[in-house]
């Protein structure tokens, strides 16, 4: 048993392969982490380039820029691109990167399938941006892609779309297993599964219900496939086929999914919180029962995106009190968070703005979401732009700035100096103002009677459009501030200490800055 | 001084603003004009308010933390990370609001699935991009048109009043009864949504679904369709007009007596100049919107007809395509949407315009004799 610990060690001492290979064939939890992470940035500025050519059609009434086909391709693949390319991606590097260093874990439990699971998502996004380029244009059906829209009216690259979901959907579930076997096996000694940091629990739940519905998801494509080559009538009502099964399947996984992308920023807030209060967590324990909670009641909630479809009176019901349910453990996180840094210690480096930000942007996205909860009143709120705003506020500045956080928080981490306080501080300002600029008026369009996935509109929703737009013009270009302040950060800034923050806890920061190659290669004890 | 301020900030919208200075900044929803629209309205505004209060109640103490517990004013933190007491607190009044909120919703909602004892029923068919309305008990119904013009849309004329919110033929409904909708599509999944209603429901080919009003004011309300159709979603609105009864009534008749003099129009003897005249107008409603005005098409969604083998090869598969639609793509069934007149005069149309010059004719006995043999 000491023989083979020996041999082990004096490998230790590698480092990364030269050139290319180290990219393509690493199995380096660090390497395939940043490599989530930098793909997931270019997935963010795609999509963000198809929002911004949305804002700029919708800067005024009237087709200007872009003809309604092309609108329609538009948002969808903003919405494909975001939720499959960018926010998920940015988690699962997050947890490459992270996982292993808080558990004390030398590597991920299932290093080449990590590999792997990597370098499907370029295959799967090529595919899916090609349909761009092919004859009839890309997807033009809604991210959601409702049948029959999407399979006897939808162009012929449908097809290629479907393979690309098939692949993400492979990438996602090996992903999800490789955390899972990870944190369950790889644990430091003394490492209670209570004893877990929240950005461990968080990935751990996220996991499961990734492994619960992107079969479903595959499920459903896969019978799109068949209606639209093979001659079925899945969703095809002239064939004895049903277009509401198409939604109640979507949803099934759709709802779960809206938790995968929130669940992980939840785990890393309730770190960074702490850190800059100087004070623990409050309410470790209840913490960890309301994101299970909340992962439970995700599966039993998705018929709240049908209210419209005539389902009857008792699910109708059944679906309105389960939805507003989970306000509950939702209230309960909040809750915790404040009581956090009630009677702290406060600071606010560029982590704990965004941080902070997210808590209280998030909070209002909840609101909307009680809101739509309330199954009469979406009957007045259902697919308008107060949709919109409510689903953006809960992802811009819930996951996209839970990311942010994240990633000021541990760049010093990664990099080994601290990124330009002044340059990120600006980043937030910006970030904050421009996204509540276009997102907030978007609650008053909809209230008004604007639909969503419109590509012109009537004169009186004129006013908050193009402050709307203005305000996504400002938070888009303020993201290239990013890729800068990310870019001067790696190549060089001031040392960053094994432990930069004063009130951070975990494991992570008690391995240098910049992380080495290999960490943890002998197991800490944790007490 | 309230008008003033407002007629100052329109000025000066004007000003800034020219093409759309009388827009407005509606922020928040219409009680609307019929029981249900005035019950979610009152639901939108209880929850609304309980949202304030808790954000006023959280974001309080957090900026309070904010402000009085930096480090900078030389806060030294506490230590506490629990505590049951408050924890079971936090979880159970939430509980006990949302209870009090659903009360209300669930008699709302019960109210608004009551679709019985209606007094005037109408199916509502959603197609690309148009809605049909058909009156159940008088065997009688009309497609509902986008009327603005294309100009408008494309910013060579300014913008009317009702900018894309406006049809050629409306919905007319009889005020103070109970109005039945039967939903349903043709096509893809559309959705039926006048706000001031207070109905949206979604028109799902294959199904049929149900909703109701009863409007008391005479008026002409105004909504679109609110799901993801395809390519014109923005631009099939709806358009509703309540009148008093017996104005309903008279214009039932006037419709009625049209579309029977409609019918009457079959048996003329039809020039092809008469043909294409009319077959020019049909064209802009029914076809454009898919096959562009000039013919030129979307391909492959939507062929050209300018030159097209249809168009001008034989006459036959040219009238079953536009009868009898093709299965498996946008092209609809149009047999049954258009008069046998309409028919006639679009086919001609589009086998003699653009340079597709034909020289062909079809008269509307022929279409109906087409018809009859099917």
């Amino acid at each position: 048993m000491s023989a083979v610990a020996d041999t082990h060690a004096q490998e230790h001492h590698h480092g990364p392969a030269k050139g290319i290979s180290r990219w393509l064939l690493t199995t380096n939890h660090k390497d395939i982490g940043t490599m989530y992470l930098v793909f997931s940035f270019a997935m963010f500025l795609l999509g963000g380039t198809m929002a911004m050519v949305i804002r700029a059609e919708l800067f005024q009434p009237g087709l200007q820029i872009v003809q309604p086909e092309f609108f329609n391709q538009m948002t969808t693949m903003h919405g494909l691109i975001m939720v499959f390319g960018a926010v998920m991606p940015a988690f699962v590097g997050l947890a490459n990167w992270m996982l292993p260093l808080m558990i004390g874990a030398p590597d991920m439990a299932l290093p080449r399938m990590n590999n792997w699971s990597f370098w499907l998502l370029p295959c799967a996004f090529l595919i899916l941006v090609s349909t761009l380029f092919m004859e009839g244009g890309a997807p033009n059906f809604g991210w959601t892609f409702y049948a029959p829209l999407s399979t006897t009216y939808g162009p012929p690259s449908t097809t290629f779309f479907i393979f690309a979901i098939h692949i993400m959907g492979i990438s996602s579930i090996m992903g999800a297993i490789n955390v899972i076997a990870t944190i369950l096996n790889l644990r430091a000694p003394g490492m209670t599964l209570m004893k877990m940091p929240l950005f461990v629990w968080t990935w751990l739940i996220t996991a499961f219900l990734l492994i619960a519905v992107m079969p479903v998801l595959a499920g459903v494509v896969t019978m799109m496939l068949m209606d639209i080559n093979f001659g079925t009538s899945f969703f095809d009502a002239s064939g004895g086929g049903d277009p509401v099964l198409f939604q109640h399947v979507f949803w099934f996984f759709g709802h779960p999914e809206v938790y995968i992308m929130i669940l992980p920023a939840f785990g890393a807030v309730s770190h960074i919180i702490p850190a800059f209060s100087r004070k623990p967590l409050f309410g470790y324990a209840s913490m960890v029962y309301a994101v299970g909670a909340i992962a439970l009641l995700s599966f039993i909630v998705w018929a709240h995106h049908m209210f419209t479809v005539g389902v009857p009176l008792a699910g109708q019901l059944f679906f309105m009190y389960a939805t507003m349910l989970i306000a509950v453990p939702t209230g309960v996180k909040v809750f915790n968070w404040v009581a956090t840094m009630f009677r702290g210690s406060l600071t606010f480096e560029t982590p704990m703005l965004f941080a902070v930000a997210f808590v209280i942007l998030f909070t209002i996205g909840g609101f909307s979401g009680l809101m739509l909860a309330i199954a009469p009143a979406d009957f007045q709120y259902h697919d308008t732009y107060f949709v919109v705003a409510h689903f953006h506020y809960v992802l811009v500045p819930g996951a996209i700035f839970g990311i942010f956080a994240s990633a000021y928080f541990w760049l010093p981490k990664w990099t080994g100096h601290m990124y330009d306080e002044t340059l990120a501080k600006t980043h937030f300002w910006l970030s904050f103002i421009g996204m509540n600029l276009a997102f907030f008026p978007m609650h008053f369009l909809g209230l008004a009677g604007m639909p969503r996935r419109i590509p012109d509109y009537a004169l009186q929703f004129a006013d908050f459009n193009m402050v709307s737009s203005i305000g996504a013009f400002m938070f888009g270009a303020t993201q290239l501030l990013f890729l800068l302040i990310v870019i001067k950060c790696v190549k060089g800034g001031k040392e960053a200490a094994a432990k930069p923050w004063d009130g951070a806890e975990g494991l992570e920061w008690t391995v240098p800055s910049p992380a080495p190659y290999h960490t943890f290669a002998t197991p800490p004890e944790v007490k | 001084m309230r008008v003033h301020a407002k007629r100052a900030g329109a000025l000066l919208g004007g000003l800034v603003f020219p093409t759309w200075s009388m827009a407005d900044w509606t922020m928040n929803m219409t009680p609307g004009v019929t029981g249900t629209s005035n019950d979610i309205f009152g639901l939108h505004m209880t929850i609304l308010w309980i949202c304030v209060v808790i954000g006023v109640v959280v974001f309080g103490v957090m900026f309070w933390s904010i402000f009085a517990h930096r480090k900078s004013q030389g806060h030294k933190p506490a230590n506490f990370h629990e505590n049951t007491m408050v924890e079971i607190l936090w979880t159970i009044i939430p509980f006990v609001i949302l209870v009090v909120m659903a009360i209300p919703a669930t008699a709302t909602l019960v109210d608004m699935y009551d679709t019985t004892e209606s007094e005037v029923d109408i199916k509502v068919t959603g197609y690309q991009w148009k809605w049909q309305y058909e009156y159940v008990d008088q065997e009688f119904g009309y497609f509902s048109n986008l009327a603005t013009p294309r100009d408008q849309i494309e910013n060579r004329q300014d913008k009317g009043e009702n900018y894309l919110l406006e049809v050629d033929n409306p919905l007319m409904v009889p005020v103070g009864k109970k109005v039945r909708l039967l939903l349903t599509a043709n096509d893809v999944i559309h959705s039926w949504w006048v706000p001031e209603f207070g109905v949206k429901k979604d028109a799902i080919p294959g199904f049929i679904n149900e909703a109701w009003f009863r409007v008391d004011e005479p008026g002409t309300y105004r909504g679109q369709c609110t799901e993801l159709c395809g390519k014109d979603h923005g631009f099939m609105p709806i358009v509703v007009e309540a009148v008093p009864e017996e104005k309903f009534n008279v214009w039932l008749a006037e419709q009625k007596a049209a579309a029977e003099k409609e019918r009457e129009l079959t048996q003329k003897d039809w020039t092809m100049e008469e043909l294409m005249a009319r077959g020019e107008k049909a064209y802009q409603t029914a076809c454009a919107a898919c096959h562009q005005p000039d013919g030129s098409g979307a391909p492959p969604a939507f062929p050209a007809l300018k030159g097209s083998p249809i168009a001008t090869g034989d006459m036959t598969a040219h009238i079953d395509i536009v009868v009898n639609g093709k299965a498996g793509t946008a092209m609809q069934a149009f047999g049954n949407q258009l008069s046998e007149v309409d028919l006639a005069a679009v086919i001609t149309y589009e086998r003699n315009a653009w340079g597709n010059n034909t020289g062909d004719m079809v008269t509307p006995k022929e279409i109906l004799d087409y018809k009859n043999q099917q």
